[in-house]
């Protein structure tokens, strides 16, 4: 039986040094979890964050190419842009939780991308934190800044 | 960093930096932005004062080059997503890359006029 099966593996790799009787040692899998991974990759909050970019970027693709078309190409393109204008578009809730929706995805998914590239280049484990705060703060600031804007603009301001 | 390594990288090294590189540029953009469009909560003439600097030709340069940007990260981030999802992605993925550059330049000349037209009104004239 032992001498069928290292045939079958091939004068190659010559005759196994293990069987039923001495087998071969464990070998952990690499990414395993153990009790010593730190608590940050317990989760599986990359794989949702790499999926949220590719699922995000999809909608963005619609969503920003639709917005560029509308202020930079179509009617005069960028001339015909002002307050009357934005009035006349947030008149509709369409373009409303379009621009909404364009907001949130486009703020987290530039905000996970320079998440990335933040902890690719900031070596000093202070620099990379600070930086991250500085992004969030910023990222927050800006999505809620955006959202007032949009569910509390007013087009008889004056 | 790695000091002098001799990796040139290929198309595929080149377009992840051309990924990034837009990708931070377009967020900057983001930013600047939504406070820029926030004005319409302080008043209409704010906001027009602001929107008509957007009109001006050096900013419609600008303008020009984030379509630029905006263009190749869409059209790079669909390439990304068919190499991570489509079986035979990883294999086509220089085709796609030149497919990409093409569909960008077709973009970038039809993008030429409705975004840089005023501008070359304005400077020289009619």
């Amino acid at each position: 039986m032992s001498t069928e099966s290292s045939a079958a593996i091939g004068s190659v790799e010559g005759v196994s040094l293990y069987d039923v009787d001495h087998p071969a040692p464990v070998i952990e899998p690499p990414r395993k979890r153990t009790g010593k991974t730190p608590k940050g990759s317990r989760t599986n909050f990359e794989m949702y964050a790499w999926l949220f970019m590719r699922l995000s970027g999809i909608v963005l693709v619609v969503l920003v190419l639709g917005h560029l078309l509308i202020q930079l190409v179509l009617d005069g393109g960028v001339s015909k842009i002002g307050f009357a204008f934005v009035a006349g578009r947030w008149a509709s809730p369409f373009w409303q939780v379009w621009d909404l929706a364009m907001l949130w995805l486009a703020m987290l998914h530039g905000a996970n991308g320079l998440r990335t590239v933040i902890n690719d280049y900031a070596e000093r484990d202070n620099t990379r934190f600070w930086l991250k705060m500085l992004l969030y703060t910023a990222t927050v600031f800006t999505v809620l800044l955006g959202t007032l804007v949009i569910f509390t603009f007013d087009p008889n301001i004056r | 960093m790695p000091a002098g390594t001799l990796y040139r990288g290929r198309e595929g090294m080149w377009s992840w930096v051309a990924h990034r590189v837009t990708g931070v540029l377009i967020f900057f953009f983001l930013f600047v932005h939504v406070l820029d469009t926030a004005l319409v909560r302080v008043s209409p003439e704010a906001y027009d004062d602001v929107v008509a600097t957007y009109k001006t030709p050096i900013v419609a340069l600008l303008e020009y080059g984030l379509v630029a940007a905006i263009l190749f990260h869409a059209l790079n981030g669909l390439r990304i997503v068919a190499v991570d999802f489509w079986a035979k992605g990883p294999r086509y993925q220089k085709q796609m890359l030149w497919s990409v550059v093409g569909v960008w330049v077709v973009l970038m000349v039809g993008a030429l006029y409705p975004v840089l037209g005023h501008a070359v009104r304005e400077v020289f004239g009619s």
